[in-house]
């Protein structure tokens, strides 16, 4: 079980997020949703521990995962390293499988450069499963993509899910992709002190 | 079309153009020689160990200074980069090494630890270590919150985070502070070894001065002047070669 229980997040004087409470059972795929600039990446932040400055308590697991609104690889090293440096314990074979199941296959020397960016995308989701992991967060996964690659990234996303089962938490901004994804949806909305759950 | 490959060699061929009509003008080889002049000196001093000798042991102490002062000047450039507290408290002893004459630190260095090989590399390593960290904590703050992220996220150790994360993202600024750093080095190094060091290139120049011979001094600095253009090409530069190739493709 996940449990987020945010009491107050803030940056200086400015409360982002006010209290902010639910758990993520095994499994279970949770959309985030809610406008522009409210705080929904900032809440992701908190639960991937990137910022532990915060007023409450996250309980997660130790096998997590992330991917972010961009790829976030590094491109200085090929396909193959960038799954082999993050998860160690991946034999060869293993990385090309985790490639084979992105539609990567035969691309492990490329460098990130030499990958379109919807290949990059796949490259963060294989980086993202190859650990197995028992949390996966993702923020606005397919956004800038054009509709044909964000439907087969979606599609994609949907089958990983199905066939890890982490427990996931996902930013969109997209009702479909909520609805289609997502097993319950939440809301964050403007309160009096900071972003809540509507 | 002129093939621009070409326009370094000309411009060099130039210089040496106006050294010759400059030698020729002066027409004293006591002030300046002609080119070809200097060739018996050189083998003269190639043949009798000396310029070989002076070279190795000026090399040695570049190395040196060039290891310590890239080393510490990343360590502290990187750190300012990454703390704005330590940015506040560092900056101004920043200011000040970066604007204190390198002759001053020379002597001082000298003075408190004497006439030793320590108080030498000691010397160019100050005046370099400013230099180097002006420019890392350049490349500290440009680096990717986003990558450091993810290094988080995905707990990679430390050495891997320094080793595959962060250290491609400095390669430029290493470069960077490599190259000036080398030059600015070996010209210090030689005024170390000029004011109190008996051996090496800058002691020869020293000597060969006290004597008034111009083409002596001329060939201790070509010399070493060649021998700094050859680690440039066979070390440096295909070192960043290779740490920049992933943009090349």
């Amino acid at each position: 079980m996940i449990r987020i229980d945010i009491r107050q997040k803030r940056f200086g004087n400015d409360v982002v997020l006010g209290p902010v409470s639910f758990d993520i059972a095994a499994g279970e795929t949770i959309a985030l949703t809610g406008p522009s600039g409210i705080g929904k990446t900032t809440l992701l932040r908190l639960v991937a521990g990137i910022d532990p400055d915060f007023d409450g308590q996250i309980v997660r697991p130790d096998r997590l995962a992330i991917v972010f609104q961009e790829p976030t690889l590094l491109p200085w090293r090929s396909a193959s390293d960038n799954l082999i440096l993050v998860h160690p314990s991946l034999s060869r074979a293993d990385v090309e499988a985790a490639l084979t199941d992105v539609g990567l296959d035969g691309k492990g020397n490329l460098f990130p450069g030499q990958l379109s960016l919807g290949q990059q995308r796949r490259l963060s989701l294989a980086r993202a499963f190859a650990g197995q992991p028992e949390f996966l967060i993702m923020d606005e996964p397919f956004v800038s993509l054009d509709a044909e690659t964000a439907e087969t990234m979606l599609t994609l996303t949907e089958d990983l899910i199905a066939q890890h089962g982490p427990a996931t938490l996902f930013v969109t901004h997209s009702q479909s992709e909520a609805q289609r994804l997502s097993n319950r949806i939440l809301n964050l909305i403007s309160g009096r002190d900071g972003a809540v759950l509507g | 079309m002129q093939d621009t490959r070409l326009t370094p060699l000309l411009s060099i061929a130039g210089l040496v153009a106006l050294w010759i009509v400059a030698a020729s003008l002066t027409a004293d080889p006591q002030v300046l020689p002609q080119p070809w002049d200097l060739i018996p000196r050189f083998k003269q001093e190639l043949v009798s160990g000396e310029l070989p000798r002076s070279l190795g042991v000026t090399l040695v102490r570049v190395i040196w200074a060039f290891a310590l002062a890239m080393t510490l000047g990343t360590i502290i450039g990187l750190s300012m980069g990454r703390s704005d507290a330590l940015n506040r408290w560092l900056d101004p002893w920043l200011v000040i090494f970066l604007n204190l004459p390198a002759l001053v630190l020379i002597v001082l260095c000298y003075l408190w630890i004497g006439l030793t090989e320590a108080a030498a590399i000691t010397a160019v390593t100050l005046n370099k270590i400013p230099n180097v960290a002006t420019i890392l904590r350049e490349g500290g703050r440009a680096l990717s919150p986003d990558l450091d992220a993810m290094a988080q996220v995905y707990q990679l150790p430390r050495q891997t985070r320094l080793r595959h994360v962060i250290l491609p993202q400095l390669t430029p600024f290493i470069a960077a502070a490599a190259r000036s750093g080398l030059s600015l080095i070996w010209k210090v190094v030689l005024v170390v070894e000029f004011l109190g060091r008996s051996s090496g290139v800058g002691f020869q120049i020293h000597l060969y001065f006290q004597l008034f011979d111009v083409a002596m001094v001329l060939v201790y600095a070509f010399s070493f002047i060649a021998v700094m253009l050859i680690v440039e090409w066979l070390v440096l530069q295909p070192w960043e070669r290779k740490a920049r190739r992933w943009r090349a493709v």
